[in-house]
């Protein structure tokens, strides 16, 4: 029973029955929004402060302490500039994209376990919803490409649906080897049933999920559809305004959502000794985000062609054959030696990345002279 | 078939950014932290030596701007007498010109990079503001004695946050500064 259902049998005798389900959801709503929106503002100002000591620079350090307040500064300004609607784009779309991005990054919150009974709605089939929600966002940068009424904001729009629809199917597979070792698709089944991280059990397909995941949320080196050298900024390039905040909202709600995901799915969720689940389950977010930046401070951004040859020739393929190797595993092995499954994965992982590299090799094909 | 490319190079780079989370940050904030220039550097401002000046008005002549305004009486021992010289610097484009010219070395460039000011008047400067001071001292530029005269230095030594005395090499910066990481 989850923290918000005792609210609501709490509340039941007192309150007639419909305020009884609605107060409590409405309440827990509000903690968990209050909570993404505070933690995508401390998430920009933690990516910016880290990615300028990964490029040996300070990064904003003048706002308050070590520049804590810098994000909200950058939000204020943000709100009173003026909202620029290009005279031939379709207004009512250009209107509803920002919505469109935003608004599912929110939904996938309702199912992340933020503690053994901390979730909103422990949903029997948890991980689908998030993948179900979590692509909706394409439609959303699509409308706004669309709308726009610029080459530029079209070919980031194009490209973005080509990305999402490539790295879903990796990433669902990834998911899939989770579920066959769990038994379950709810959210809080999958982490209650890690006492060994999914990390160390299945490594190619954390491998496999972490980079498809860093795709979908369209971060560097995947951030092809507002690469800034060759299309300027991609899908809000006419953005302004709140509505351009909203992007940037979903862009950073996206890149903690999948944080969110990440945890559960392969690093333990909640569990950890001494600590309280929370603080553990932020640790492990903490973590995961430093790694996407850690990235996006290091790898140059992939071609188009380059992307999609990475998701057709390299992680679905790999997906499936570590698919079909954890089915193995979960049919054939006993469930009382998971070591075993842990050095098999381990090996299978680094064969199948060293095979796979040579698809990707520079040179491939030609003849050296 | 070689064993490589299979990955390791991204192993690298990623290696290298993590060894760059541990050293010091290389931006200079710059009003409280300050890098001790070259004093041969060919500053934007001008250094006047009232003892040779002998208000030739050379200097005055070879401006492009016409900023240096310099008034002269004749004196007792069949000199000039230099009653006022004064530069605009607003207008200044501290090209130099007027320092090439002089020819009794009589102006200098100085070290100076700092002349913003708030008023407009004070940016005016008078022959007592121009002349040889603790912060306004000849750089080497267009002056081989001057030149000749200065200690050797390295570029890029950091001047300490408290400013003036310390310095530091600029590798030794990492133990020196101890914040913002």
């Amino acid at each position: 029973m989850t923290l918000l259902e005792q609210f609501q049998l709490r509340l039941g005798g007192i309150w007639p029955d419909w305020a009884a389900y609605i107060v409590p959801g409405v309440v827990g709503i509000v903690v968990v929004l209050a909570f993404v929106v505070i933690t995508v503002i401390i998430f920009i100002w933690y990516e910016r402060r880290l990615l300028g000591r990964f490029q040996i620079r300070l990064g904003p350090n003048r706002l308050g302490p070590e520049g804590i307040f810098q994000p909200i500064a950058t939000a204020l300004k943000i709100l009173l500039k003026e909202d620029i609607v290009p005279a031939k784009g379709d207004k009512v779309i250009h209107w509803l994209a920002p919505v469109i991005v935003f608004v599912p990054v929110l939904m996938i919150f309702a199912v992340v376990p933020f503690g053994e009974r901390a979730i909103l709605t422990d949903l029997n089939v948890g991980i689908v919803y998030v993948v179900a929600i979590s692509s909706v966002s394409a439609v959303g940068i699509y409308m706004a490409g669309w709308a726009s009424n610029n080459k530029y904001a079209l070919i980031a729009a194009l490209r973005t649906v080509a990305q999402m629809v490539s790295y879903e199917l990796p990433v669902v597979l990834a998911i899939l080897g989770v579920v066959l070792m769990t038994g379950s698709l709810s959210m809080t089944q999958i982490v209650a049933s890690q006492d060994i991280p999914f990390l160390i059990l299945q490594p190619l397909g954390f491998v496999i999920f972490f980079l498809g995941t860093v795709a979908e949320m369209n971060r560097s080196p995947f951030d092809l559809l507002e690469a800034d050298s060759e299309i300027v900024a991609g899908y809000h390039i006419e953005y302004s305004g709140m509505k351009f905040a909203m992007f940037y909202l979903g862009e950073y709600g996206h890149a903690l959502a999948y944080s969110c995901i990440i945890t559960t799915l392969f690093l333990g969720g909640w569990q950890g000794p001494l600590l309280p689940p929370i603080i553990w389950f932020l640790i492990k977010v903490m973590a995961v985000f430093s790694v996407i930046v850690w990235m996006r401070a290091t790898l140059p951004r992939l071609r188009v062609d380059q992307l999609m040859a990475f998701a057709w020739k390299g992680l679905l393929p790999m997906a499936i054959i570590n698919l079909f190797i954890i089915a193995a595993e979960v049919l054939w092995l006993p469930e009382t030696m998971p070591w075993i499954i842990v050095a098999v994965n381990f090996v299978s992982a680094g064969v199948l990345i060293v095979l796979w590299s040579k698809l990707f090799a520079l040179g491939g094909g030609r003849v050296e002279v | 078939m070689k064993f490589e490319r299979y990955g390791i190079g991204i192993a690298k780079g990623m290696a290298v950014t993590f060894k760059h989370l541990f050293r010091a940050p290389i931006t200079v904030q710059y009003p409280e932290e300050k890098l001790v220039v070259s004093r041969r550097i060919r500053g934007n401002e001008l250094v006047w030596f009232p003892d040779r000046c002998t208000g030739c008005a050379t200097c005055a002549k070879a401006c492009p701007q016409g900023n240096i305004e310099i008034v002269t009486h004749v004196g007792n021992e069949n000199n000039y007498v230099v009653d006022k010289f004064e530069v605009d610097i607003g207008r200044c484009m501290f090209c130099g010109l007027c320092v090439e010219a002089c020819p009794y070395d009589a102006l200098a460039m100085g070290r100076s990079y700092e002349q913003a000011q708030h008023r407009r008047r004070k940016l005016i400067l008078s022959k007592e503001e121009l002349q040889l001071s603790d912060v306004r001292q000849p750089s080497g530029y267009a002056r081989p004695k001057i030149e000749a005269s200065l200690p050797k230095q390295s570029l890029l030594i950091y001047g300490g946050r408290e400013g003036g005395g310390q310095k530091l090499s600029w590798l030794g910066l990492s133990k020196k500064r101890g914040r913002g990481v």
